[in-house]
């Protein structure tokens, strides 16, 4: 289940993310305790300079860190949007308390619902479109990507690759009641082979 | 006369009286803002017992202490508590206790409205924990989600219990920020400028304003949600042309200002205690109130980041992204502010700085998961995970207990007049901070890890069971911590020695008094010039005593503070504060049984109770003023003031426009929601609009037109009472006609409000302008009387003036919703 272990490519890259904001947090961290703590025994001292304080620290600062951690942010989160691509497979992901139903969909054609499981072929882009029948919840799979609410009366739409066959755990992320601890299920994504076999038998 | 004399005098007049009566009568604002305070402490160990439980659930994997329906229960209320029990209240003493002090007043701008909502609070807050007992608390989560909390998935009492009893709460939160906006806009010592104030009470003020504007879309929020559970109009189903996520933009929209309505008076604390304890000023005053404005504009535009994974679209939230990051400047402002301070003095390492200490560790570390959370790629991840459980802590904890608790240490000598004792609260400190530390560092370690939050327990294989088991760990020795404290404050108050008069040598004024403070605070109010007097005149303290300030001579048994111009608090005029009284206790007591039979689905009982609540805040209202005027009086120092009644710009005056701005903003915000549903939500356009038919509409416009211009010649001067009577009646007259038209209107012309959103939504506005005409009605009625009693001359006209404010109003939100409601009918 770790965001840090990711097994495809949008994982990786908010993985990415974070170790760059972890490094540039501890840093940010270590010098402001250090000034903190310096002031407890600086020597000189004397009316404080709002320069340096307030305009320097207190405001050029933080707005350069901000400026370029936000348009890398956003590039991040451009690329992990659903963009066209030639040989996307479309999933629905029914939320419900408390399970997770799963079909493929082709055009108007829905396969038969898998609870529990999600079937996906590996190394191919996959759109999850994610719904609920009741209440809130959320699709989770956090070695594939981030999670996407499933909201009743909405279609959100979440791409997922996963890079090599395996099973990936996923769970419910939004609270849902009574039963939302164990409202989890796995994601197998299969070999080309595996998934020819598994087309032929569902269609 | 002599200082004891002056005293004895003095406390006459301003103490609350003898045994049960009195305590239950007490209006000062001493006494009020010490009861919040101590209720909201033990609010913060129930919330904190509550905390217990969950560590304890969560120790270890497959967990049998509690089950699922129970912890769900725990994990909400814990939440619920800590944030609306707990924080809010606790801010709302503190301002009440200290405001008064610093600022050289005797006490708030309305002493029985504090108690009103005081007592409120303490109803409110009673049912919910009731419930708690019961098995039958909120289980929903602190943000109460639809369609979660909506009858078909919780059909029990579970989630009327939280928005009756969180809205009760919140009546007293609302008096409290007008209060509290008066209070520092008009009550100051005389020569006071607002930019030469104390931070606190510029902190206080903002904050005082955030929550005016930000509480009323949760409670329209929550009115709408109690509605639909009770009557099934169908705000948030998506079936019947609702929509689940407009309640989640009604409670961010209140719930992300409410994160710095907390932090910002804890940082208030912190840029008061820390210049003292650093013996220098504070650096970059100016920039510190820039910051605060700055932080509370922007703290509007970011609720959405508590939505990143709801589908909306990604540029949107790019644009939310930046303004939750930009937040981090105002914030880095006052960070470096505070150092600078410091390198500027010469620092001590007493208590309260040590607590302060805690506060820049554990808060820029919350910060700074803060600024990540806001990067929209890894909120995917990390959001509903123990992770952002974490990082919620750090900020709250750290931008809210750390300073709190340096606020303690700082000011108990203040509140119980003996003198610390160091070394257990030292001890006290190091155990909250590294227990602290433990529990929920370990916490954004196993979020990452993937464990989501509000799971009442995880498998073994998962491999988060050394991190937990730490976490629950760390939080018991923050508990023994907590347990210190309210050690060292217990022995502080029953052992401690006597205090001398200013302990840590600091400039503010609350300071210039006896320890702990006498009920009417200053024998004689003293002139300011800037925000820190005493270290300009450090025997002010005496000096007041002995009578050379304003209004030092006691006279006919009046509880006298002065009012000024609200920019350089020039002198404009003496309040004459009411004096103790069972009214509010009354009055919140009919509020409470409002809100219980809608709690308990007795609905032919509310209305009963509106109207005792109504009769109560008649005689509220009745029981102040005079019937002659007194022309302009002594206030000593050679100053001659009128009172009150006879000035301009009254403390009720501007307590009524405060009140319509934030009624303005519920209306704004339900607006808001009509025009949401009508743009976002599937099922719209609706299968049927309202009656097209202009007439009613029309004939209350024209009526609602002539009752304003009424109540205008009302008011105006000069006037004989009998005009004025005469003006105030036909203006009656014609806001009864036009309820009359909007009850028509409601009974034959909205669609059933069950049959869909929109039905629901029109039916709500045309309540909304119903009830406020019915209001207005009731205000020109009670001018008339008060006409006739004699309470009303040319000099004497705020009661008029007051009247004709709502009249106003009504008019608008009647004109708006007509407009909005008629107008796309008429054009389908
Ligand atoms: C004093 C020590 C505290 C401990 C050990 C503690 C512990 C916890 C834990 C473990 C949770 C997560 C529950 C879950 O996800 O299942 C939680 C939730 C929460 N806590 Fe605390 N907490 C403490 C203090 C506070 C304070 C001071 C505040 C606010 C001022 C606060 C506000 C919240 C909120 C808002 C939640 C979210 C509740 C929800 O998910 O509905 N906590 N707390
Ligand atoms: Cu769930
Ligand atoms: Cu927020």
């Amino acid at each position: 289940m770790s965001t840090l272990a990711p097994g495809g490519p949008a994982a990786a890259a908010i993985a990415d993310l974070w170790w760059f904001m972890l490094a540039g947090a501890v840093a940010i961290f270590a010098g402001t305790m250090a000034l903190f703590l310096m002031a407890f025994r600086a020597q000189a001292r004397g009316p404080a300079s709002t320069r340096l304080w307030i305009m320097g620290l207190g405001i050029a600062f933080p707005t350069t860190v901000l400026v370029s951690l936000l348009v890398y942010g956003l590039l991040v989160g451009e690329r992990l949007q659903a963009s066209a691509a030639p040989d996307v497979v479309e999933v629905e992901a029914m939320g419900r308390q408390w399970e997770w139903g799963f079909r493929q969909v082709q055009g108007d054609r829905r396969g038969a619902e898998t609870v529990g499981v999600l079937h996906i072929p590996a190394g191919r882009p996959v759109d999850v479109l994610v719904r609920s029948e009741d209440v809130i919840h959320s699709f989770w799979v956090p070695m594939l990507a981030g999670k996407m609410d499933a909201i009743p009366g909405k279609t959100n739409r979440l791409r997922l690759l996963a890079s090599r066959p395996g099973r990936y755990a996923g769970a419910c992320a939004e609270f849902c009641g009574i039963g939302h601890t164990g409202n989890r299920f796995f994601v197998v994504a299969h070999d080309p082979a595996s998934w020819a076999r598994l087309a032929q038998g569902t269609s | 006369m002599t200082a004891l004399r002056r005293h004895r005098a003095l406390h006459a007049i301003w103490d609350r009286g003898p045994g049960w009566r009195g305590a239950l009568a007490t209006v000062n604002h001493t006494d009020i803002g010490r009861r919040f305070i101590v209720t909201a402490f033990v609010f913060f160990c129930i919330g904190g017992v509550l905390a217990m439980l969950i560590r304890t659930q969560l120790a270890t994997p497959g967990s049998a202490f509690v089950g699922p329906a129970i912890y769900n229960q725990i994990f909400t209320m814990h939440g619920s508590i800590m944030m609306f029990l707990f924080a809010i209240p606790m801010i709302e003493g503190l301002a009440f206790y200290m405001l008064p002090k610093l600022l050289g007043g005797r006490d708030m701008a309305y002493p029985r409205l504090s108690a009103f909502g005081y007592w409120c609070y303490l109803f409110g807050g009673t049912i919910l924990v009731l419930a708690l007992l019961f098995g039958v608390a909120p289980d929903g989560g602190w943000f109460m989600y639809t369609p979660l909390s909506s009858k078909t998935y919780t059909p029990g009492i579970n989630a009327d219990i939280w928005l009756i009893g969180v809205t009760f709460v919140e009546v007293s939160a609302m008096a409290a920020a007008i209060e509290i906006m008066v209070s520092v806009l008009k009550l100051r010592a005389p020569g006071l400028r607002i930019d030469q104030m104390p931070l606190f009470a510029w902190y206080l003020l903002v904050t005082a304003l955030m929550m005016l504007i930000g509480f009323p879309p949760l409670i329209l929020g929550s009115i709408l949600l109690e509605i639909e559970r009770a009557f099934d109009w169908p705000f948030f189903d998506p079936n019947r042309g609702g929509d689940p996520l407009l309640w989640q933009h009604l409670f961010w929209l209140f719930g992300h200002p409410e994160v710095y309505i907390i932090f910002l008076p804890a940082a208030g604390v912190v840029s008061t205690v820390l210049p003292v304890m650093a013996r220098s000023r504070i650096v970059g005053y100016g920039w510190i109130i820039a910051a605060i404005l700055a932080l509370a504009i922007l703290s509007f535009g970011l609720w959405v980041h508590h939505m990143f994974a709801t589908g909306i679209p990604h540029m949107a939230l790019g644009f939310f992204s930046a303004a939750s990051a930009l937040v981090a400047i105002p914030t880095g402002i006052q960070i470096f502010a505070w150092i600078g301070t410091i390198w500027a003095g010469r620092p001590e390492l007493k208590l309260p700085m040590l607590h302060i200490f805690g506060f820049f560790v554990v808060f820029i570390i919350g910060g700074l998961t803060g600024v990540m959370l806001a990067m929209v790629p890894f909120n995917w991840q990390a959001h509903d995970t123990a992770f952002v459980t974490a990082h919620l802590h750090y900020v709250l904890v750290g931008g809210f207990i750390f300073p709190m608790l340096a606020g303690a240490a700082y000011w108990l000598p203040h509140f119980t007049g003996r003198r610390p004792i160091e070394r257990l609260g030292k001890a006290a400190f190091w155990l909250i901070f590294i227990g602290f530390n433990l529990t929920f560092f370990m916490m954004h370690m196993v979020g990452l890890l993937g464990q989501p939050r509000r799971v009442y327990s995880y498998p073994e294989a998962m491999g988060w069971t050394w991190y937990n088991l730490l976490a629950s760990f760390g939080s018991f020795i923050m508990a023994f911590g907590f347990a210190l404290f309210a050690l060292d404050v217990a022995m502080q108050v029953f052992l401690g020695r006597r205090s001398q008069r200013n302990p840590w040598r600091a400039g503010t004024l609350e300071w210039a008094m006896l320890l702990p403070p006498p009920t009417y605070n200053f024998a004689s109010l003293p002139r300011v010039a800037d925000h820190d007097p005493l270290a300009a005149d450090p025997d002010l303290a005496t000096a007041l005593a002995r009578g050379e300030g304003y209004l030092a001579e006691p006279r006919h048994g009046w509880r006298e503070t002065l009012a000024g111009d609200m920019l350089t608090g020039r002198p404009e005029y003496i309040v004459l504060l009411p004096g103790n009284s069972l009214l509010p206790l009354v009055m919140a007591i009919m509020t409470g049984g409002f809100f219980l039979s809608i709690l308990g689905g007795v609905y032919v009982l509310a209305p009963v109770f509106l109207v005792a609540v109504a009769a109560c805040g008649w005689r509220w209202a009745w029981r102040v003023g005079q019937r002659e005027d007194l022309g302009a009086i002594d206030a000593g120092c050679d100053l001659v003031l009128p009172i009150h009644g006879e000035a301009p710009g009254s403390p009720g005056y501007w307590g009524s426009v405060l009140a319509i701005v934030a009624d303005g903003t519920l209306f704004a915000t339900l607006v808001f929601g009509y025009a949401y549903l009508w743009t976002i939500a599937s099922g719209w356009p609706p299968p049927q609009l309202i009656a097209a038919t202009p007439f009613a509409a029309g004939l209350s416009v024209i009526a609602l037109a002539a009752a304003s211009l009424a109540g205008r010649r009302a008011g105006a001067v000069p006037a004989t009472a009998a005009t004025r009577r005469i003006a105030l009646g036909i203006g009656s007259a014609a806001q009864l006609a036009a309820l009359a038209a909007l009850v028509f209107e409601i009974a034959t012309a909205v669609p059933p409000p069950a049959s869909h959103a929109y039905a629901a939504t029109v039916m709500v506005l045309f309540a909304y302008a119903a009830v406020h005409v019915a209001l207005a009605l009731l205000l020109m009625v009670f001018a008339w009387n008060r006409v006739g009693a004699g309470f009303v001359s040319d000099r004497r006209t705020a009661e008029l003036r007051v009247a004709a404010m709502w009249q106003d109003y009504a008019a608008v939100v009647t004109l708006v919703v007509l407009l909005v409601t008629k107008v796309p009918a008429m054009l389908s």
